[in-house]
Parts: structure tokens; sequence; C-alpha cells
């Protein structure tokens, strides 16, 4: 009873009203569980729904049916059938996500984007900005680029602005969608060593990573998607 | 989910609309809308042209009497009222301290043949300051956090650029520390890069101050940089509500689908 995540015969199926009404079933019968101090990683061809499966346990995609079940605030509830603001509180205190891109807001200094999840939990200003600088200097993100917004990087800088700010919050679930894609093997080795400390903090984690080699470096267990299939 | 329920009883609405509806003669403007907002939480309602959404506004804001359906909301004192229910001046001291209205047009939001210095004090004289050295450093001061050069303090706001006015209209909104604000359109006629400026302005002054809000308009960037929660209206109906990166990464209904479908990618 200590799962961090766990759910059960989760599915989601995309109507797409715009072309006659056609259904897409995406996945159906998603069941697997995180346990704290575990990387969970997604494996199964592109399309098998590994993202939409991160997206409906962040609550960005609604879940048509079973049950997501987050450890939150030592209380498990159902992500699937929580309120909005209930969501919000889940995504303030329990889950962080990496997502693939950036969403840059216009005008935000690169160090304030990575240190804004730990101002909405009310640490101080100047300290967010002192650990936002230490995962920045880590994610070889030159200091003179700090002040300006993320919005004219290359896709690694932004990648790892992104890494920054998903990994610089105590948050008790991780959630990453293929964190390594754009980036070069030393700061590949840089986020393989981010995700192991973690790991020893007892954050659980569900992961979506194509290369093998990282998948094998930070996998405690591997989920085949293919088996949740939702083929009409 | 009784288990979902516990957590959320921490904390009251601050404005509960139950049932509103709204017609003009046979036209109806805004039917059976329900929904309570909470301290802190910003709601965009959007939709296109005609779709109910500035008559929802003003419903909620009591610049409208509905035919059907009330709206409730906590006062300082902790007390919910009926909005219908309260006296004029009751209902004015709200509109001068507790909430603030930002117009699309800030000429209608500001006096714009005063000062800007005078346009902001005028808040906090009508709740009662008359001390002219704290008001001006309070009205500078707001000035500052809008991003409006102090030196402009003096000049009237028709001599401003449509931004700056826009940005004032808000530092006269926000100095008397309302809780709730309303906002029609407040990005409506300004180009691109000053909207940019003026979406991060409010979103950092929302989170800073706690500020519940709520914000009609028809740009989905706008509902997505500073909502928590969305309403898509449709012919005087809310057809879908969410937390707003599910309604608009995961849309549901039609008519969402297309609204979300026809953003031109930048």
């Amino acid at each position: 009873m200590t799962a961090m995540i766990e759910i059960s015969n989760a599915e989601k199926t995309f109507v797409m009203h715009l072309q006659d009404g056609i259904e897409l079933p995406v996945v159906r019968g998603v069941s697997f569980r995180v346990e704290p101090g575990e990387c969970v990683v997604l494996s199964g061809p592109s399309g098998a729904g590994k993202s939409s499966i991160l997206k409906m346990i962040f609550g960005n995609y609604r879940c048509d049916g079973g049950r997501i079940g987050i450890r939150h605030e030592g209380v498990q509830i159902d992500l699937a059938k929580a309120e909005p603001r209930q969501i919000l509180s889940v995504r303030r205190a329990t889950i962080g996500y990496v997502s693939q891109f950036l969403r840059a807001v216009p005008r935000v200094a690169t160090s304030d984007v990575v240190a804004e999840p730990l101002i909405v939990n009310g640490v101080a200003r100047a300290e967010a900005r002192e650990r936002a600088g230490q995962l920045l200097r880590r994610l070889n993100i030159p200091e003179r680029l700090w002040a300006l917004p993320p919005s004219t990087f290359s896709g690694g800088e932004q990648q790892r602005v992104n890494i920054a700010r998903g990994f610089i919050s105590d948050l008790p679930i991780l959630l990453l969608d293929e964190p390594t894609a754009s980036l070069d093997a030393a700061n590949r080795a840089v986020v393989v060593e981010l995700i192991e400390q973690k790991k020893r903090a007892g954050v659980a984690m569900a992961a979506i990573v194509h290369d093998d080699e990282i998948r094998h470096l930070i996998a405690d267990r591997i989920v085949d998607v293919t088996s949740f299939a939702a083929a009409a | 989910m009784a288990e979902n329920q516990d957590a959320a009883a921490d904390d009251q609405p601050l404005l509960i609309a139950d049932r509103l509806s709204k017609a003009y003669g046979r036209l109806t403007a805004c039917r059976d809308v329900s929904f309570a907002l909470y301290p802190g939480e910003v709601l965009a309602i959007v939709g296109e042209s005609g779709s109910g959404k500035t008559t929802l506004l003003q419903l909620l804001s009591a610049q409208l009497v509905p035919n059907a359906g009330c709206v409730s909301y906590r006062m300082r004192d902790g007390v919910t009222r009926d909005l219908a229910a309260l006296g004029e001046a009751e209902r004015r001291f709200l509109f001068r301290t507790d909430w603030g209205y930002v117009h699309q047009d800030p000429a209608q939001g500001l006096r714009m043949a005063v000062s800007a210095g005078a346009n902001v004090g005028e808040r906090l004289m009508a709740v009662g300051w008359n001390h002219y050295g704290r008001i001006r450093d309070t009205a500078s001061s707001w000035l500052e956090r809008v991003e409006i050069d102090v030196g402009r303090i003096d000049d009237a706001p028709r001599t401003y650029s449509g931004g700056m006015r826009q940005r004032l209209q808000i530092a006269r909104n926000l100095v008397t520390e309302p809780r709730l604000v309303f906002m029609d359109e407040p990005t409506g006629g300004l180009d691109v890069s000053v909207q940019a400026r003026l979406l991060d302005l409010m979103r950092n002054l929302v989170s800073e101050l706690g500020l519940a809000a709520i914000v009609v308009t028809h740009d989905l960037a706008v509902a997505r940089l500073l909502s928590h929660r969305v309403m898509v209206m449709k012919g005087g109906r809310v057809i879908e509500t969410g937390l707003t990166d599910q309604v608009l990464d995961d849309p549901r209904e039609p008519y969402t689908q297309l609204l979300v479908s026809s953003i031109l990618p930048a």
C-alpha cells in the first residue's frame, strides 16, 4: 500500500469530432504501480500511447475509465475523478513533469523559469534562484544565458532548462518524457546522475526513454505499453 | 468520492454562480451557468463573439441583473451574501475595494483627462485615504510595479500608449488590494509584443497577490498563460469546463476541438 502511483484499468480514447467523430482508441487496461525510489520505464514503439499515459497521470489528458491512484500528502486519491483544484494541488505538492518540449513564457528569464516551482511552494526567491543556478551550471547552461528568456535557445539548451525546472523541486513523483532526447553524451550522463539522486531521495519516477543505453542505466522495471494496445 | 472531498474542504469559494440566466427579449445571452471560484484561482471564460462571455461577466460583477439564478460572494468578514440582496452602498463598496474591473478599452476604466497619479489615487481616496503624500507614494510605487516610468505620474493617460494605458488601468484596479478582479479581453486591442509584456505582468501580479480573477478572452493563448481553469461558452451555455491545459490539450466537445484546432501556429 505504499505505491506512489497505482494505476488500474485506465483507458483513453480520442473522439475527433472534426473528422466525422472518428474514434481513436489509445490505450486500454493500463495497470501498473510505481514504488518510492523506483524508476519504471514505459516501453513500446511510437504511437503506442506512452506519452498519453504520462499525460493521464499528470492530469493533462482526461482518463475515460479505470483509476489513477496517486499518493498525495499521505492519502491515495483518484486523479481520474479529481476536481481541477485538486489536480493543481497535486501538481504543486506531489507530481513534477518534464515534458518533451519547454513551453516558454515570453519575457521570463531562464533562472526564473527554473526557480518558479520552488517559489510557488514558498521557497524564498533568493534561495530558489541560487538552487536554479546550481542546476543550470550542472547542466552546462552558461551563466551569461541565465538572465535571458529561453525562447531563443537551441533545442538542446531548452531541453536542459526544462530538465532543470523539472528536477529542482523535491516532489515525490516525477514523470519524464524523453528527458535525454536532444542531449549530447555529457549532458545525458548528467541526467542519469540526477535520476540516480532522485531515486536515493525516494522519488517515484515513470519515464519514457528511447535510448537503450540510458534505459538500461535508469530502469528498475520496464512496463511494455503494447500490452495496453486498444486497437479497435 | 469521499476521499477526494476531504482535501478540498480546507477553504471556501469566494464567488458562487448558481444557474445564472439572462435573456434580452427572445435572445438568450446566458443560460444556466453555475460554478464556484476559489480564492487565488484564475478562471478564463472563452468562446467567440456573441457567445455570452461579456454578459456573463456583467452578471457576475453585479452590473446586470439575471432573469434567473444568483451570484453570491464571500465578503471580507467571511459571510457569503447574495449580490442581489446587497444595498447600493454595499455594492459600491465592493466595486471600490474588494473588486477590480479591467475593461478591454482602457478609456472606459480610466479618467483620460486627469493625471496617472490621480487615476490611481482616486481609488484610495474612495476608501478614505486622505494624506496626499501617502497617496502619491503609493501611486508611484504602483506605477513602478506596472512598469510605468514614475516621471510620467503627472501626465494624463491620453498621452500614454495603448499598452501603458492598460497597465495603468491595472494599477488603478489593484491599488486597493482587491481579492477578485474581472477582466474583459484585457489584451484585446494591443500589439502582440505589448500583449506578451502585459500578460507576463498580470501573471506575476496575480500570483504575488494571490488574486482570484475571472478573465474573458477569445484568445486561447491568453487563457493558457493566465488561467488555472477554463469554461468554454457557446450560444450562452457553458459547453465544456475543466483544468486549462486539460481542456486545451484534450478538448472533448466538437466546438472546443474546433476552437483549439483553429489556432494558427506561430
